[in-house]
């Protein structure tokens, strides 16, 4: 990939980014980076903190204290708006798509193309449609076609194409994407992953299931407890390591003692 | 050689020496029909077209097919059993004495599509907010008292149907009060104030339209053969002139498209239904200006809802709440605006209704107007579970319910009677909303 040089300034940089909810710290100081064209898996147990570190990169919670750098520029989200207009996208576990809109009006809701105050459904069609066919989404009878008669791995095909299709879109994230899905399906979307990647997207991953993303990421970010325990590269680290990592990851931080490094 | 291999050669021959890459997907889509590769979807074939058409009733989206099969029903029931029914005295009739019930149904559609999720939301006050509406338009335009010019009046009952649909809308979206608690209040409300202005305001109980302009709006017709005529050239000329020009756009960009046989099929049925309608009108007292007025509204409410962006955040409020929230759909305005619609057509409806009784009285949204909107709209396949439904569905299922209405009348039944089936009309047309919901469910788990 054309983007394997730039790999001395990431894509999304996070550093030291910490929230808490009231009295509940829920992350912890956390170093985070996704490289442009890589696939960056987060994983976690439950409650290590992984929908907080995203929640808060793309705005929704912003974080407390820590600094963001997107593109080399210290940036400050305060909205998911504003997360979308530098090029971030997030695709939820629960999709968000409207089951009685069709896949074209799903794509473009909220953003519909108009002339003279009257959606241009032909333009919309026409991009949505080479859109997936970029993506090589190919199991789709029609784009016409309502929502509610999709698979599950069908609507996260378009889900992620609605996150693509922006023209400046630069990093998208999946949350669970495969966690309700079948064998062959799930086979789609890790292939959709892949193909986003080499279309030089950031991607990051958040998962459970460790067989799929040692098939789809290039590193792994291992969360624990709220604190960034572990970045691993996929190639050099088997799947016990990452087990070993997310149950009994070493903690750089005593929780609740502010700033004091564990004497190691 | 086929056309498609033509079309593929010269494809390679341009894409010669390119990188493979998003554009070759544009490439591919632009190249026209046939070159929409990767998707195994419809073609320009009637065949294919009518399987796929029968794959997605069976699917459970059904459109028009119960309505009219619905009608196809009540023409041969009320038919056989009544000499009276099918003759073109009775038809004009109908067309009169549907208008309140479909103007009113217009509003309801707006309130039943931005359903919340599971949880149905209803206007249970249209009936009585109508009936304010109309009687301060009667009031207003009472000669000296104050006098109000006719179209000052209707102005005034349009904007005080309008501001009744805010006020429950603020109540509903900001406080937090189920739609069927606020429109239930409203009910009592409304009907106690058409009770207060005709009975203890004036004194009268029963007031009269002395402006002829007033009563004509429900009750006037078009003498003149060929003002119907007209009307119905327009309807198939526009229908024709949307439906080609559709055509023709998706064709330039190489989008697939209901084939053309299949189009001119669709224009020319719809030109024996308005030109037929025409002739009976016509073969009686004329199309009633009422209708007219219908189909512009109808033709207005269905620009908005199926071609405009607000019209498309509707039906994703009533699709997806969150889906929409999170497209940045303030979901709250949405549902505003739906209220204040629907408050505006009972305005709308009021004054058809006054209009059409020449008069307003305290019982004038008495009985089951109500009842008979909803009907409408869910007989005219409205889904009650939101986001589904188009406008048009008020005309058919206020044409069904006035049909049966009417059908029972002329056979001289009993009100006990008509109530009952009545109801149990209502009850097949939610059910077959149900069923087909839980087909389209299932299928998407499929």
């Amino acid at each position: 990939m054309s983007n394997s040089g730039e790999a001395e300034s990431p894509l999304l940089q996070c550093r030291g980014v910490s929230k808490s909810f009231g009295a509940v710290q829920a992350i912890y100081k956390i170093d985070f980076e996704v490289r442009a064209g890589e696939v960056m898996a987060l994983v976690g147990d439950n409650g290590a903190g992984k929908s907080t570190l995203i929640k808060g990169i793309v705005g929704i919670y912003p974080f407390d204290e820590g600094t963001v750098e997107f593109q080399g520029q210290a940036v400050s989200i305060g909205s998911p708006r504003e997360a979308a207009a530098l090029g971030i996208e997030v695709v939820y576990q629960d999709l968000a798509l409207a089951d009685n809109l069709d896949v074209v009006a799903n794509m473009f809701l909220g953003r519909e193309v108009t002339k003279n105050g009257v959606m241009n459904e032909v333009a919309m069609e026409h991009r949505a449609q080479a859109t997936l066919e970029s993506l090589k989404v190919t199991t789709l009878r029609s784009v016409r076609q309502t929502v509610a008669g999709l698979s599950g791995g069908q609507r996260q095909a378009v889900a992620v194409a609605k996150a693509v299709m922006w023209g400046d879109s630069k990093m998208i994230i999946l949350d669970e994407p495969t966690a309700a899905l079948g064998v062959a399906q799930t086979r789609q979307v890790l292939d959709l992953v892949g193909r986003l990647a080499e279309q030089g997207y950031g991607v990051v991953i958040i998962s459970h299931n460790l067989h799929d993303i040692f098939e789809v990421a290039d590193r792994i970010t291992v969360l624990r407890l709220g604190q960034q325990v572990a970045v691993m590269d996929r190639r050099g680290s088997t799947q016990q390591d990452v087990v070993h990592a997310i149950t009994a990851g070493e903690m750089k931080y005593v929780p609740g003692m502010d700033n004091q490094e564990v004497a190691s | 050689m086929s056309d498609d291999d033509i079309r593929d050669v010269e494809f390679v021959d341009e894409a010669t020496g390119e990188v493979l890459g998003i554009d070759d997907a544009n490439q591919a889509a632009l190249a026209g029909p046939g070159r929409t590769a990767g998707f195994a979807g419809p073609t320009s074939g009637v065949k294919e077209y009518l399987r796929q058409r029968w794959d997605s009733v069976k699917a459970g989206e059904l459109g028009s097919l119960p309505i009219i099969v619905g009608l196809i029903v009540i023409v041969l029931v009320f038919g056989t059993l009544e000499d009276q029914f099918l003759t073109s005295r009775n038809f004009t009739n109908v067309l009169l004495q549907m208008a309140p019930i479909a103007f009113l149904a217009i509003g309801i559609i707006f309130i039943l599509l931005i359903a919340d999720g599971e949880v149905v939301t209803i206007d249970l006050s249209v009936a009585f907010v109508a009936a304010t509406c109309g009687t301060v338009l009667v009031l207003l335009q009472r000669p000296d008292d104050p006098g109000w010019p006719w179209w000052a009046a209707i102005l005034a009952a349009l904007l005080l149907g309008t501001a009744i649909g805010l006020l429950h809308a603020l109540i509903i979206t900001k406080l937090g009060v189920p739609s069927f608690v606020t429109t239930l209040a409203g009910f009592l409300v409304w009907s106690g104030v058409v009770l207060w202005l005709t009975l203890d305001f004036t004194d009268a109980g029963f007031i009269r339209i002395q402006d002829q302009r007033l009563v004509d709006l429900a009750n006037k017709f078009f003498e003149d053969d060929w003002v119907g005529w007209a009307l119905g050239a327009a309807v198939v000329a526009v229908y024709a002139l949307i439906r080609l020009n559709d055509l023709r756009s998706r064709a330039a960009r190489g989008l697939t498209s209901t084939p053309f046989p299949i189009v001119m099929a669709q224009i020319v049925g719809v030109a024996v239904l308005s030109f037929g309608a025409v002739a009976i009108a016509n073969s009686d007292r004329g199309v009633p200006l009422v209708t007219l007025i219908l189909g512009l509204f109808l033709a207005f409410w269905t620009f908005i809802v199926s071609k405009t962006r607000f019209g498309r955040h509707i039906y994703a409020v009533g699709g997806s709440p969150e889906a929409a929230r999170r497209a940045g759909i303030s979901v709250d305005n949405i549902r505003i605006a739906c209220f204040m619609i629907n408050g505006f057509m009972a305005g709308v409806g009021g004054t058809i209704l006054v209009s059409r009784l020449r008069s307003t009285s305290s019982n004038i949204a008495g009985g089951n107007l109500l009842l008979e909107v909803i009907a409408a709209a869910v007989i005219g396949g409205v889904s009650l579970f939101g986001g589904s439904g188009r406008i048009i569905a008020a005309f058919y299922g206020a044409l069904v319910i006035t049909s049966i209405k009417n059908g029972m009348e002329l056979m001289g039944l009993s009100s006990g009677f008509k109530f009952i089936i009545t109801g149990i009309v209502l009850l097949l047309a939610v059910l077959v909303d149900s069923i087909s919901k839980r087909r389209r469910t299932q299928r998407g788990l499929a």
